[in-house]
């Protein structure tokens, strides 16, 4: 689904990745693990061009989406993302955040159609062959329709009773548990997560780690950074190690915690765990 | 003191009698109809600067418009008020051959001049603006304008209602400078009642308590304001 090609990324004359390569299939749940300052968190903004990589492709899709050229919003879409400091739009509802982008984006793809009928009736008139007309979904269906979406997430999660209010009222651990259901009312094929439970109080963890584990088992295709070892042996299909910007061991949980290969990985796991 | 109340007649005179009073209002209008509209048209340029100031720039085009935003800021910020509405009235605009009223000159100089400081004061208010608000709205696929106008520049804008405030009174104050080109403002019409009196103390004092009121309407209006735009951060 997603191939990661030879991807490098400097700031400055910082090199932070140097070169990864990695293909994340559909279902995976890659576990990214590794000391801090080692380009994790760089490596996984990449991967939605959240930092526009300096070398190498990210084809998802069937598309290089680390070319410039290519209209990344449109890609985005379809990838997820979680952040550690939560992110919830601050001047919306909870319901809002969820139903933003939704809502927004298939606005945008009646307005095309709506352009494209114009065109078409213009056409028409001295065509012979008359094109026919995209049919359009009235705006209040549209809406509707993302109202009841977000309000089946927010009841799957637990909180349709916070519906409509704003962010400041809630707790780190609703906070990010709506964080992930705003990702997932986009429908995305995978979900990127930048340390997802680091910011949390301890006792806020488990409710996100559950959440995130009950995803695992629909099957969505999940890319975690994290440094909770626990979840990731439990979870993932495989775990992957970078330092200094690259993959030093790659392989299933058992063996990557039970037999570690990599010298630094294993003096890294002696230090956390 | 004496003659005190002799002057109150007299300004009472001229100011009821002699229509003074339609001068008042028609300058108060003036006054006013600069300052909100530059203070509407200024906002709007400011907002459009200030995002200009703040897209990432690894992109031609958007040096080059940061570059002419730069100049633009540059020369408002940099020139005082009368010498930009002289510099308009009497130059550029007769050099392009357009001939409009000394008012609209007014709300022109007004709106680029306060859309000049409002840039700066937006600029700094979208700065406060977390910025995984920003990488948020782009990750659910918004684009940079979109996450602009949505998500960011709201929050800016609670932000910087105080300033916007000061600004809003700084128009309202400056406006008494718009008669060097002709246009007829508070000033001009007291200046009128105490030419005509010979006696210019009763009319300058009023015209200051105008402009007081004026702001402490302003004032007030902002609190209000901002306690409406307060209701995300309330905890419930």
């Amino acid at each position: 689904m997603i191939d990661v090609i030879d991807l490098r990324k400097s700031f400055g004359t910082n090199d932070v990745l140097r070169g990864i390569n990695i293909t994340i299939n559909k279902g995976d749940i890659v576990c990214v693990i590794g000391p801090s300052g080692c380009g994790k968190s760089t490596f996984l903004r990449c991967l939605n061009c959240m930092e526009d990589p300096t070398g190498g492709s990210i084809i998802f899709g069937g598309v290089d989406i680390a070319d410039m050229k290519v209209d990344i919003n449109v890609h985005r879409r379809k990838m997820g993302m979680v952040f550690q400091q939560f992110n919830l739009f601050n001047n919306k509802t909870v319901i809002e955040n969820i139903m933003l982008s939704p809502v927004y984006c298939a606005m945008e793809d009646r307005r095309k159609a709506q352009r494209k009928n114009t065109l078409n009736k213009i056409k028409n008139l001295f065509a012979k062959e008359k094109a026919e007309m995209l049919p359009l979904r009235p705006k209040a269906e549209i809406k509707t329709e993302a109202r009841d979406r977000a309000m089946a997430l927010l009841r799957r999660i637990g909180l349709e009773d916070k519906a409509d209010v704003y962010p400041s009222t809630l707790s780190g651990g609703q906070k990010q548990r709506i964080a992930i259901v705003r990702a997932l009312a986009m429908n995305p094929d995978v979900i990127l997560f930048d340390e997802p439970t680091s910011a949390l109080d301890p006792e806020m963890v488990g409710e996100v780690l559950d959440l995130m584990k009950a995803l695992a088992d629909e099957g969505m295709t999940m890319v975690i950074v994290t440094h909770e070892m626990g979840f990731a042996r439990e979870v993932a299909n495989r775990v992957i190690f970078i330092d200094e910007g690259k993959i030093l061991e790659e392989a299933a949980p058992a063996e990557f915690f039970g037999n570690p290969k990599n010298p630094r990985l294993k003096e890294f796991l002696s230090k956390v765990l | 003191m004496g003659n005190f109340d002799k002057k109150i007649a007299k300004f009472i005179e001229i100011f009821i009698d002699q229509n003074g009073y339609v001068k008042v209002l028609e300058g108060l209008q003036n006054t006013l109809l600069i300052a909100i509209l530059g203070l509407i048209i200024g906002t709007v340029i400011g907002t459009l600067i200030a995002t200009v100031r703040v897209v990432p720039k690894y992109k031609t085009l958007p040096k080059v418009l940061n570059a002419i935003c730069s100049v633009y800021v540059g020369f408002f910020r940099g020139t005082p008020m009368t010498v930009q509405l002289l510099l308009f009235y009497y130059v550029l605009l007769p050099l392009m051959g357009v001939r409009i009223s000394g008012v609209n000159v007014s709300i022109l100089v007004f709106s680029l001049n306060s859309g000049a400081y409002i840039s700066e004061i937006m600029r700094g208010g979208i700065q406060s603006v977390d910025g995984g608000q920003m990488e948020a709205g782009r990750a659910v696929g918004l684009s940079f304008g979109v996450t602009m106008m949505k998500i960011v520049i709201p929050q800016a804008v609670k932000n910087i209602m105080p300033t916007m405030g000061n600004e809003f009174i700084a128009l309202i104050k400056e406006t008494s400078v718009v008669s060097f080109v002709g246009a007829a403002d508070l000033y001009v019409a007291f200046n009128y009642i105490g030419s005509n009196s010979y006696e210019f103390m009763v009319p300058y004092l009023v015209m200051a308590i105008i402009y007081i009121a004026l702001v402490m309407l302003i004032t007030l209006g902002i609190k209000l304001m901002e306690r409406r735009l307060a209701k995300s951060d309330r905890r419930n």
